[in-house]
């Protein structure tokens, strides 16, 4: 597949022609990465997640509840990327309501890693990853809560991209979690990000949460030369397969071999993050998703009360999964409970963002594995704490609000993708791509 | 021998132009849910915007209580499920109040102020308006997003007299500040009633029980009396712990008693959290300079109207009490009334005519400019008191404003010409040798006589004034 930079020299007819071939080779591929194949505006085709908003569109977060949903605005960043020279084409498949890491709750059904087809393609943004590792998209967009763009940009081979908290208005996006949520680009390879990175950046008065600071264009003044710091942390390393181990331990060679300099760093333990991600993300969850209660849209269960429309409508509508996370932020908000839960994940939060500061004052990136393994096999998670714990690395940097770029670093000796990410302070995007195209260049890797 | 304590909170609607969170308009819509948004109406992936103008309002009312503005206050989520509340959470301030610690002082029958404090004034979003019809129900969104103030007050009223009192107060000074409507029937201006008995002497509070539902003064003091008979007879009769929980219970107009709203066990629990779509709202010095810009309150009137104007303090607290009524007088003021007259003329006359034609002071057909002129025209003679009323009855009727011209169409001019007069006086006199006589001898009751029949043969134009002035002139000399 062409790149987005090559794609953008296109004429509109020869980009009607890729069109019209993205759409019949998708159908071909068996992968289920596209829920659908609505096309709004006009440009380069750029492939959508089901949870952002695109005008006219059936939006439905992957979900049987927004069956039947129109949405009749546009998200912002869809806004931005159409005023690039770029459109949105087709609707990605996800896990329901961005909650998962495998794409496997999802309404529409399974989307499989075009690296093994027997393989997740990790999750939640899971088909976006799939559709541009599987070359029936040239770029598609995600949102990142937790992981869910670098989790499957990692599992498929791709790069995947997660802003800074506020870089990226969530305007049009239905929240999973408010203060963790950010849309990003997931893309063949580090330039192409930073290009797509660029067209939906910037400031948003319809999100209050959305930074105000100029910003410079990144893919223009891509440097793959500068020389960084970059910083490693062994213990949690440590607690990764051994493939990821390996594909660690060669990535930082490549990177001293480009002239990096690797500095060694401490953090606390990853299990904090994970108790305290998956008590805020759902508590906001639990009230993000109050509103889908079959008054107003989306499908409706029979009832002949209203305590029964929205219990039937919730129950019918609703995965489990979902439903487990919207009982789980319901719980740690409830009287009683909020202080020994929420308010104790907020404190939590803040110490998580302090460790991150005290090592960036020392280095100007971190790099650290997306996840603990490759691509796990479909079905293989049954057990959902330890999916939640496969989270482990990708978590830190939403509750920290930081940017962060998987990219593919090597295969194991089963041709599945390894990725790393790269982490950097919170707004400088600039350093974290130049570091991601350096890395790029100094690991090689093929496809 | 046993004490009343009541607290308010008042659910202010604020007039700002569109709603708290979106820009959708405030006016009335129509057509059902036409004033709606992808915000308002709770689509996926809409998010909430603060309304500055709701801000400032909310400050404003701040500064004119003598409270706390914060700078910086915060939002969090109240979750319940309603078909109303498009996202099942009320945006609220639970944790940071925009405003905080302020006071108001009432009027009480005797004259006196009491300080009444004010815990808190903070902003949160209204909820759009469920309808039923046989066996479906409609949920209208115009209203969903509204921006209301809710105002708690410290437990500070003893008595259902200060609860009005209080009431009153708080919905001229939101109406003065020009922040509401607070129009009790369209629900502009919503208030719950907090209410507890203790015996007297004692410290601790009683069960506190909140009536919610009230939409008029009356029905405020009536709940408030009801509520006090069934906690004091509970405690009387010794069942106190059995039948006063603390629980929210409604006013029953119809059958004017407080009933139970749902059982302690039921006890909502909502969840509140900081809202994370909302940075916490930070004023500017310039909004801080705009909210600052507070009109004249009502005390501040009082104080000016008896010590400037000269006029009792009872009938100040009258014209005050209503905002449209203090700014009818002052316009009154303006075009040369007197203030002790005009007062007289306002609040009886025009009043009093008003109230029989079922009309306000705000839908008066007579405007201050003309009432105001009218007054003028009997200080200075132009008009008797009588004339003025004739004059006045003529302008409730009709359109014509040109005072002068409508004198000496009705012919209501009074002759303050001393000759007219005098001549006049001289033709009684001749023709009443008999009682100039008697009059002279000492029967002095006889003036009111000779007055009588001068006034009489001018057809009641004579300047009363003027007549006894040249009638003592004349029989005196």
């Amino acid at each position: 597949m062409i790149t987005l930079k090559e794609a953008l020299t296109k004429s509109s007819e020869e980009l009607e022609e890729l069109k019209a071939e993205l759409e019949k080779k998708a159908k071909g591929s068996g992968l289920n990465a596209y829920v659908g194949f609505e096309s709004s505006g006009e440009g380069v085709p750029i492939l959508v997640k089901d949870n952002i908003q695109v005008k006219d569109w059936s939006v439905t977060s992957g979900s049987k509840i927004l069956q039947g949903y129109i949405a009749p605005y546009e998200a912002t960043a869809i806004k931005n990327l159409k005023s690039k020279g770029m459109m949105a084409f087709g609707r990605a498949n996800m896990d329901e309501f961005a909650m998962g890491s495998t794409t496997e709750s999802s309404f529409y059904g399974v989307t499989k890693n075009p690296h093994g087809t027997d393989r997740v393609p990790g999750g939640s943004s899971g088909g976006s990853a799939a559709a541009v590792a599987g070359g029936i998209a040239i770029a598609a967009l995600g949102s990142d809560t937790g992981g869910s763009i670098r989790q499957p940009a990692a599992y498929c081979g791709c790069v995947g991209m997660k802003p800074t908290y506020g870089r990226v208005s969530r305007f049009g996006l239905a929240a999973y979690a408010s203060s963790l949520d950010q849309i990003g680009p997931i893309t063949q390879n580090v330039e192409d990000a930073a290009i797509l990175y660029d067209a939906i950046k910037g400031h948003d008065d319809k999100d209050s949460t959305s930074a105000d600071f100029e910003i410079e264009d990144i893919a223009n003044n891509l440097n793959p030369d500068v020389k960084l710091t970059i910083a490693v942390i062994d213990d949690h390393i440590s607690q990764a397969d051994t493939d990821i181990q390996k594909a660690f331990a060669s990535t930082i060679k490549a990177l001293e071999k480009a002239g990096h300099t690797i500095v060694h760093k401490e953090m606390s333990n990853t299990k904090y993050d994970i108790a305290t991600y998956y008590i805020l993300a759902t508590a906001e969850a639990a009230t993000n998703l109050a509103r889908y209660d079959g008054v107003r849209y989306g499908t409706r269960a029979e009832s002949n009360t209203t305590e029964e429309l929205f219990f039937n409508t919730r129950s019918e509508g609703f995965g489990t999964e979902v439903k487990r996370r919207i009982l789980l932020g319901n719980f740690v908000l409830s009287s009683g409970y909020y202080d020994a839960y929420y308010v104790k994940a907020q404190k939590v939060r803040h110490l998580i963002r302090d460790e991150f500061n005290a090592i960036f004052a020392d280095a100007d990136l971190i790099l650290s594995p997306v996840a603990p393994s490759v691509a796990p096999k479909i079905g293989a998670n049954e057990d959902p704490l330890e999916m939640y714990k496969s989270d482990m690395y990708t978590l830190g940097v939403n509750l920290a609000g930081l940017p962060g770029i998987s990219l593919p670093v090597a295969k194991n000796d089963e041709g599945m993708p390894i990725g790393l990410q790269l982490i950097a302070k919170a707004f400088d995007e600039k350093t974290l791509f130049n570091g991601a195209a350096s890395m790029e260049k100094a690991v090689n890797y093929t496809k | 021998m046993f004490e009343t304590v009541i607290g308010l909170e008042v659910h202010v609607q604020l007039n700002t132009k569109t709603k708290l969170f979106c820009s959708c308009p405030t006016s009335f819509a129509e057509h059902q849910n036409k004033n709606t948004c992808p915000t308002c109406l709770a689509l996926p992936g809409a998010l909430p915007v603060v309304n500055r103008e709701a801000a400032v309002k909310a400050m404003r009312f701040g500064y004119a209580i003598n409270a706390n503005v914060n700078h910086v206050s915060t939002f969090d989520r109240k979750s319940y499920f309603y078909p109303d509340s498009p996202s099942a959470y009320q945006i609220t301030q639970l944790t940071k109040a925009i405003v905080q610690k302020g006071e108001l002082f009432i009027d009480l029958e005797d004259g006196s102020q009491k300080r009444i404090g004010m815990t808190q004034a903070h902003l949160e979003a209204d909820a759009g308006k469920n309808m039923h019809e046989g066996n479906h129900s409609k949920v209208d969104l115009n209203r969903a997003g509204t921006p209301l103030m809710e105002i708690v007050s410290e437990p500070d009223m003893r008595s259902s007299d200060e609860a009005v009192a209080y009431l009153k107060k708080l919905h001229s000074t939101v109406r003065y500040l020009d922040i509401s409507d607070a129009n009790m029937q369209e629900g502009s201006f919503r208030c719950d009633v907090n209410v507890s008995i203790r015996p007297k002497g004692q410290e601790a509070f009683g069960t506190r029980v909140e009536i919610k539902n009230i939409n008029s003064f009356k029905f405020v003091a009536a709940a408030i009396a009801y509520e006090v008979q069934r906690q004091t007879e509970a405690y009387e009769d010794g069942v106190y712990e059995q039948e006063v929980h603390q629980e929210t219970r409604l006013w029953n107009v119809a059958e004017g008693v407080t009933k139970s709203m749902r059982g302690k066990e039921e006890a909502a629990d909502y969840r509140y959290f900081p809202d994370p779509d909302l940075r916490p709202l930070v004023v500017t010095d310039e909004m801080i300079e705009e909210a600052k810009e507070i009109p004249e309150l009502p005390d501040a009137k009082v104080a000016r109207y008896v010590e400037e104007l000269g006029i009792k303090k009872a009938d100040a607290l009258v014209i005050t009490a209503l905002k449209e009524m203090a700014y009818y007088f002052e316009e009154m003021l303006k075009y040369g009334a007197v203030a002790k007259t005009a007062v007289t003329w306002l609040t009886s006359e025009l009043l009093g005519r008003l109230n029989k034609a079922g009309l306000s002071i705000e839908t008066s057909p007579v405007d201050a400019k003309a009432l105001g002129i009218l007054v003028s025209k009997i200080t200075d003679g132009t008009i008797s008191g009588k004339g003025a009323k004739e004059l006045l009855d003529h302008m409730m009727e009709h359109e014509d404003r040109d005072i002068d011209a409508l004198i000496d169409e009705l012919g209501l001019a009074q002759v303050s010409d001393d000759g007219a007069i005098l001549a006049i006086i001289d033709e009684i006199l001749a023709n009443n040798q008999d009682k100039v006589e008697q009059y002279k001898s000492g029967k002095e009751k006889l003036f009111g006589f000779f007055v009588g029949q001068t006034m009489k043969a001018s057809k009641g134009s004579a300047n009363p004034a003027k007549v006894n002035e040249l009638l003592k002139q004349r029989l005196n000399s």
